[in-house]
C-alpha cells in the first residue's frame, strides 16, 4: 500500500484509540484531580461496562441498536452505583488516604475481576455493533462504527465540559478540588461531592467499556491495559487538567498507532513507554499541566 | 457427577487440612502435613489446570474432560485395581505459579504423576522442575519444545500432535489448494515462532514462499494498523492468534479486506471456546481451518467421537449440552482424555503399584509405539515415538460452511512425521 | 530495662533461630514454601526500605528483581559462570540498574514517581520479550543441570537439594535482615524516616535529601536484585513474568500487610500472603477474591499492617 492511505489508516486507528482512552482517562483524571486518590480498580469499571453491554445484548429483546442504546444507559448507571457503594464502604472509611486507597482498590480490582470470572466465565464474548456498515476506500475498508465511537466521545466530552464549567455541580467539584477544608467550611457537602465524583469517574470508564465491546469483545481481564494507559495519559496531561488529559490521550493514542507503523510492535511499545517516562522525568508536572497544588 | 463431587470434596478436605496446617505452622510444626502423604491403595494424579489467567477458557474444559475420563476409569475398576484420585490446582496460567504447583504435587500431595498443562511458557518452566523432582509429567500442550529435545526424560506428550507436525501436514494442502504466496500472521512469542519457522520451511519444500511475516504482540487489542503489511500479491493469509482479541482480529481483517481478499487459512487455536456461527465471524465463511478433532460432529462421525461427546457433555456442535453459547475447546481437550488413558496403559504395562515404580512406568510409556482409535482414543489412531516422547496423529482441514466447520481433508499420520530431533531414552532418569 | 533497638535485635535473632530450626521439623513441602517465602521476604524488605522507611512508593520494583534474576541467570547460562560469581554479578547489575533509574526517577515526586517507576519497569519487561533470542522471551530459560551446583569453601553445594536451597536462602535472608537492621537503626535510618515524615524540614536542617533518597533507592533496588538473583539460581529458571506488573505489586502488598516501616513486617506479610494463596488455590478459584477482601479489611481495620498495629498498640520498640 502507498504511504498516504497507510498513514490515513494509522491516523483513523489512532483516533479511535484516543477516543476510548480519553473517556477512560478522563474518569481517572477527575477522581485523581478532585479526590487526590489513585483508583487502581478503574480498569475494572471499564471491564464491567463492557460485560454489562454483553449482558444487555443477550438479555434485552429488540434489534441490536436498541439493546446497545439500552446498554449505553444501563451499564454506566449500574457501574456508577457500584462506585458509590465502594466509596461508601471503603474509601470514605479510610478517609481517602492515598496509600490505603491504592491497596484497597487493588483489593477491589481482584474482587471485581474474579466475581466476573465466576459469573460471566473466562470466555471473551462478542456483542454485535448497533450498525455494521463498512466504509470502502480504494485501498481498504473501514468500520463506520469506529467513527461512531469518536463521535460519541466528542459529545460526551463536550457535555462533561459544560457540566464542569457551567453548572453548580461543577462549581462544587472545583471548589472541593481547590481546597477541601475551606469548601467544607463553606457548607459544601464534600462527602457527597467525593462520592459523586467517584461515580462519574467510574461511569466514564464504563461508557468507554460499552463503546469498545462491539469492536473488541468483553472478557474479565480486559481492564488491565486501559488502566495502565490511563495512568500515563493522566500524568502526561497533568493531574486534574481536563484539556491536558484530552490532549495527552490524543497524543498517546495517535503516536502509538504511528510508531508501530515504523517500528516492530514490541519495539514501538518500548520506545513510546520510554519516551513518556522521560517526558515525566524532565517535565514532572505533565506536558500540559500547571504544577500540581499539594 | 459422582467422581466430580468426590474430587471436589477430597480436594477441599485436603485444602482444609492444609489450612489447619498453615495455622499450626508456627505452633506445632512437627504435626503438619504428615497425614496428607500416603500411597499404595490409590493412584493420585496431579492436575494443574489453567483455571484463571489467559488460559482459563481452556482450563475449564480440560478439567471437565479430565473429570469425565477419571470417572470412566474408576467405574471400570481403576488402574491395576487402584482407584484414581485427581487433585486439581490452579496455576493461573503463570509459569512461576506452575512451578510452585508442581512442587506442591510432588512434596505435599505426593502424586504419582502430573498431567494437563497447556500453555507453552508454563510447560517450559514446569518441565525442568518436574525433571528435578523426578515427577512423570504429561503435557497436553502442542508445544514442539518437547520433541525438539529441550525438556527431559520425565516429560511426555502422548496425545496431541505438536505444532511442527501440524504445520508440516498442512503445507502441501495449502500450496495445492489455496496458493503458494503466503502471508503469516502470528502472535509475537514462542508459540507463534513455532508456527513461523516450521511453516516457512514446510511451504518452501512445496515450492511456495512467505511473502510477509506479521508478528503481533500478545497484548494487542487492535489489529487494523498491522493489516497494510499484507502484500497485494498474497494468495493465502495464514493466521494463528490466541487470546480474547481473536474476534476483533477476524472482524478487522474482514472490514479491511472486504470480499475480494486472499484466501484464509487459520488454526483452530484462534477460535477455541468461541462460536463460529456468529455475525462477528461471518467474514470467515468459506475459509479453512486446521482442527485436531472436528468440533462439529461430521456425517461420518465415529462411535468413539459420539461416546466422547456424551461423556464429556458436549453436543454435536461442540458446545456444552444445553448451552449453545458455552463452546468447548474441542481441538485440544481430547488430549486430556487420551493422555489419561495413555498413562493408564503405561501403568498397566508396567504393573505399576506405587511411586517407587515410576521409572518402570516411564519405560513402559517409552516402549509404546501406537494407540488404536477407540473410546479411549476418540481423536483417532496414533503413532507414538518413544524416543521423542511425542505422539503423531491425523489432522483435519475444515471449511466454514454456513458458520459450521466441515472437514474437507483428513491427513494421514505419515504426513505429520518428521525426523527425530532427540532421543530421550539415552538420557538418565 | 533493655534499649528498644536491642530488644528488636534479639527478636530478629530469635526469628532467625526459629527459621533455621523449622527445616528440621517441617515436612518437605513447607520447607520449599519457606524457601520461597524467605526469598520474597528479601524482595519485600528491599522494597520496605524505600516505601516503608523513606516514603517513596515505587510501582516498578519488579525491574530490579528481574535485573538480578536475568543478569545472574544469563551469566550462568551463557558464560557458564560459577553460581557464586553469577550471584555477585546479578547483585552488581541490579545495583547499576537501580543507580541509573534512581537518578531519573528521583527527579519526580509522589504520583509521578509511581508512574515513572512503573513505566521503566514496563520497558524492562517489554525488552525481555523483544530480545527473546537472548532471554528466551515468554518461555524463559532453564539453567542446565551442570550449572546447578557449585563448590564453595571446599563444599559442593547442589541447588537441586532442598536442604541446600533452604540454607542458602536462609543465610542470604539473615544477612539482609541484619543489614536492614543496621541501616534502619543507625543514623542513616533516622534520616530516611526524617525524609518520610517531613522532607522540606530535613532539607532545612542542612541535609541533602536528594542524596539520602538516592542511597535508599539504590540500596532498595539492589536488595530486590539480590532476591531476584537468588530466586533464579536456586530454582534454575528465569522467566519474563518476574518483570511484569504483578511482581511489582507483590512486594507492595507483602509490605503493607506485614506493616510498612517495620523491620519484620515484610517477612510476616510475605509468609501470610504466600501461605494463604497457596492454601486457597487448591480448593477454589476464588482465592483472589479472598485476597481482595483481606486487602480491603486490612486497610479498613489494620491500616498500619499487622506489625505496625502491634507496634502502635503494644510494643513501641518493634520498629
Amino acid at each position: 500500500m502507498d504511504l498516504a492511505p497507510f498513514l490515513l489508516l494509522a491516523a483513523l486507528e489512532g483516533l479511535v484509540q484516543a477516543s476510548v482512552l480519553t473517556l477512560t482517562a478522563l474518569g481517572l483524571s477527575i477522581v485523581f484531580g478532585v479526590m487526590r486518590v489513585v483508583n487502581v480498580a478503574h480498569g475494572e469499571f471499564f471491564m464491567l461496562g463492557a460485560v454489562g453491554a454483553y449482558v444487555c445484548a443477550s438479555l434485552l429483546p429488540g434489534p441490536a441498536w436498541l439493546t446497545f442504546a439500552g446498554a449505553l444507559v444501563m451499564a454506566p448507571l449500574c457501574v456508577g452505583a457500584l462506585a458509590i457503594l465502594a466509596d461508601w464502604a471503603m474509601l470514605k472509611r479510610i478517609n481517602y488516604n492515598p496509600e490505603a486507597t491504592i491497596v484497597s482498590t487493588i483489593g477491589l480490582m481482584y474482587i471485581l475481576q474474579q466475581m466476573t470470572l465466576i459469573t460471566f466465565g473466562p470466555n471473551a464474548q462478542a456483542v454485535n455493533p448497533p450498525f455494521s456498515y463498512t466504509i470502502r476506500t480504494p485501498w481498504f475498508g473501514y468500520s463506520s462504527y469506529k467513527l461512531f465511537i469518536v463521535l460519541v466521545t466528542i459529545v460526551i466530552v463536550i457535555a462533561l465540559w459544560q457540566l464542569l464549567r457551567k453548572s453548580r455541580i461543577g462549581l462544587l467539584m472545583r471548589a472541593t478540588q481547590y481546597d477541601k477544608d475551606t469548601a467544607q467550611n463553606f457548607g459544601i457537602p464534600v462527602a457527597r461531592v467525593y462520592s459523586g465524583v467517584f461515580a462519574v469517574g467510574a461511569m466514564l470508564a464504563a461508557i468507554a467499556g460499552v463503546l469498545i465491546v462491539p469492536i473488541r469483545q468483553a472478557d474479565y481481564l480486559m481492564g488491565h491495559d486501559p488502566l495502565l494507559l490511563s495512568f500515563v495519559v493522566v500524568i502526561v496531561g497533568g493531574i486534574g487538567s481536563i484539556p491536558g488529559t484530552i490532549a495527552a490521550a490524543i497524543l498517546i493514542g495517535m503516536s502509538d498507532g504511528l510508531l508501530s507503523v515504523m517500528l516492530s510492535p514490541t519495539l514501538a511499545k518500548i520506545a513510546s513507554t520510554l519516551l513518556v517516562a522521560l517526558v515525566l522525568v524532565f517535565k514532572p508536572e505533565g506536558l500540559f499541566g500547571k504544577s500540581a497544588r499539594q | 457427577m459422582d467422581t466430580k463431587r468426590k474430587g471436589l470434596i477430597t480436594t477441599r478436605r485436603g485444602a482444609l487440612r492444609g489450612m489447619g496446617a498453615a495455622g499450626l505452622l508456627l505452633a506445632a510444626p512437627g504435626l503438619v502435613g504428615r497425614a496428607v502423604a500416603q500411597s499404595g491403595d490409590i493412584i493420585r494424579l496431579g492436575a494443574p489446570f489453567h483455571r484463571t489467567g489467559i488460559g482459563a477458557s481452556y482450563g475449564r474444559w480440560y478439567e471437565q474432560t479430565a473429570n469425565a475420563a477419571v470417572k470412566l476409569i474408576n467405574e471400570a475398576g481403576g488402574i491395576n485395581g487402584m482407584q484414581v484420585e485427581m487433585i486439581v490446582e490452579d496455576d493461573g496460567t503463570d509459569p512461576a505459579r506452575g512451578v510452585q504447583v508442581m512442587e506442591k504435587f510432588s512434596a505435599e500431595h505426593k502424586v504419582d504423576a502430573v498431567f494437563g498443562h497447556l500453555f507453552s511458557h508454563v510447560v517450559a518452566a514446569t518441565a525442568a522442575r518436574a525433571g528435578e523432582l523426578k515427577m512423570p509429567y504429561f503435557i497436553c500442550s502442542e508445544a514442539h519444545t518437547l520433541a525438539a529435545g529441550a525438556l527431559n526424560r520425565y516429560v511426555f506428550q502422548p496425545s496431541i500432535t505438536d505444532v511442527k507436525s501440524q504445520v508440516i501436514s498442512m503445507a502441501p494442502w495449502i500450496s495445492q489448494n489455496l496458493g503458494k504466496k503466503v502471508t503469516l500472521i502470528y502472535p509475537d512469542f514462542a508459540f507463534g515462532y513455532d508456527h513461523r519457522d516450521n511453516f516457512t520451511a514446510a511451504i518452501a519444500a512445496q515450492g511456495g514462499s512467505i511473502v510477509a511475516n506479521i508478528a503481533i504482540p500478545p497484548t494487542e487489542t487492535s489489529f487494523t494498523r498491522y493489516l497494510p503489511q499484507i502484500p497485494a500479491d498474497t494468495d493465502v493469509i495464514y493466521h494463528v492468534m490466541v487470546g480474547p482479541a481473536v474476534l476483533t482480529f477476524v472482524k478487522e481483517l474482514g472490514d479491511y479486506l472486504g470480499s475480494s481478499g486472499p484466501k484464509l487459512f487459520g488454526f483452530m487455536d484462534s477460535l477455541e471456546a468461541v462460536r463460529t456461527d456468529i455475525e462477528a465471524l461471518s467474514f470467515l465463511e468459506g475459509s479453512y481451518f486446521w482442527e485436531a478433532m472436528p468440533r462439529y460432529a461430521q456425517a461420518n462421525q465415529t462411535e468413539f467421537d459420539k461416546f466422547f461427546r456424551e461423556k464429556v457433555g458436549v453436543d454435536a456442535s461442540g458446545a456444552a449440552v444445553g448451552d449453545e453459547n458455552d463452546v468447548s475447546t474441542y481441538s485440544h481437550m481430547f488430549s486430556v482424555w487420551e493422555t489419561l488413558f495413555a498413562m493408564k496403559q503405561a501403568m498397566e504395562l508396567s504393573g505399576y503399584k506405587g511411586p517407587d515404580q515410576k521409572q518402570a512406568m516411564l519405560e513402559a510409556m517409552e516402549s509404546i509405539t501406537s494407540f488404536a482409535e477407540s473410546n479411549e482414543f476418540p481423536q483417532g489412531d496414533k503413532v507414538f515415538n518413544g524416543k521423542t516422547h511425542q505422539s503423531f496423529g491425523h489432522q483435519n482441514i475444515s471449511k466454514v460452511v454456513s458458520g459450521k466447520l466441515e472437514v474437507v481433508y483428513r491427513t494421514t499420520i505419515e504426513e505429520t512425521l518428521y525426523e527425530d530431533e532427540v532421543d530421550y531414552t539415552t538420557m538418565s532418569f | 530495662m533493655m534499649s528498644p533497638s536491642k530488644k528488636l535485635l534479639l527478636l530478629c535473632l530469635a526469628v532467625l533461630a526459629v527459621l533455621f530450626l523449622l527445616q528440621f521439623v517441617m515436612p518437605s513441602y513447607f520447607v520449599l514454601t519457606l524457601t520461597r517465602i524467605m526469598i520474597f521476604a528479601i524482595f519485600a524488605m528491599g522494597y520496605n526500605l524505600l516505601m516503608g522507611y523513606t516514603g517513596l512508593l515505587s510501582l516498578g520494583h519488579a525491574m530490579f528483581f528481574a535485573v538480578g534474576l536475568y543478569a545472574s541467570g544469563l551469566a550462568s547460562y551463557y558464560w557458564g559462570l560459577p553460581l557464586f560469581w553469577s550471584f555477585l554479578f546479578g547483585i552488581a547489575a541490579s545495583a547499576a540498574a537501580s543507580t541509573l533509574i534512581a537518578f531519573l526517577a528521583l527527579k519526580t515526586q509522589t504520583v509521578a514517581f509511581m508512574i515513572v517507576t512503573l513505566m521503566f519497569s514496563q520497558v524492562a519487561y517489554l525488552s525481555i520479550l523483544q530480545f527473546s533470542h537472548v532471554t528466551g522471551g515468554d518461555q524463559g530459560l532453564t539453567l542446565p543441570p551442570e550449572s546447578r551446583s557449585f563448590g564453595f569453601l571446599g563444599m559442593t553445594l547442589d541447588m537441586t537439594s532442598e536442604a541446600t536451597r533452604y540454607n542458602i536462602a536462609f543465610v542470604v535472608f539473615a544477612a539482609v535482615l541484619l543489614l536492614t537492621y543496621a541501616v534502619t537503626k543507625g543514623p542513616f535510618g533516622r534520616l530516611l524516616i526524617a525524609v518520610r515524615e517531613n522532607e522540606s524540614r530535613t532539607e532545612m536542617l542542612g541535609f541533602n535529601t536528594y542524596v539520602i533518597k538516592l542511597v535508599a533507592f539504590v540500596l532498595s533496588g539492589t536488595i530486590s536484585g539480590v532476591a531476584g538473583a537468588l530466586n533464579g539460581l536456586i530454582f534454575g529458571y528465569i522467566g519474563s513474568s518476574s518483570a511484569d506488573f504483578g511482581n511489582s505489586i507483590e512486594p507492595l502488598l507483602f509490605t503493607l500487610v506485614g506493616g510498612a516501616g517495620t523491620l519484620l513486617g515484610p517477612l510476616v506479610g510475605t509468609a501470610l500472603m504466600t501461605l494463604l494463596i497457596d492454601r486457597l488455590s487448591g480448593f477454589t478459584t476464588a482465592y483472589l477474591i479472598v485476597i481482595g477482601i483481606i486487602l480491603i479489611v486490612m486497610t479498613l481495620w489494620l491500616p498500619k499492617g499487622i506489625l505496625g498495629t502491634v507496634r502502635d498498640r503494644w510494643a513501641k520498640w518493634l520498629n
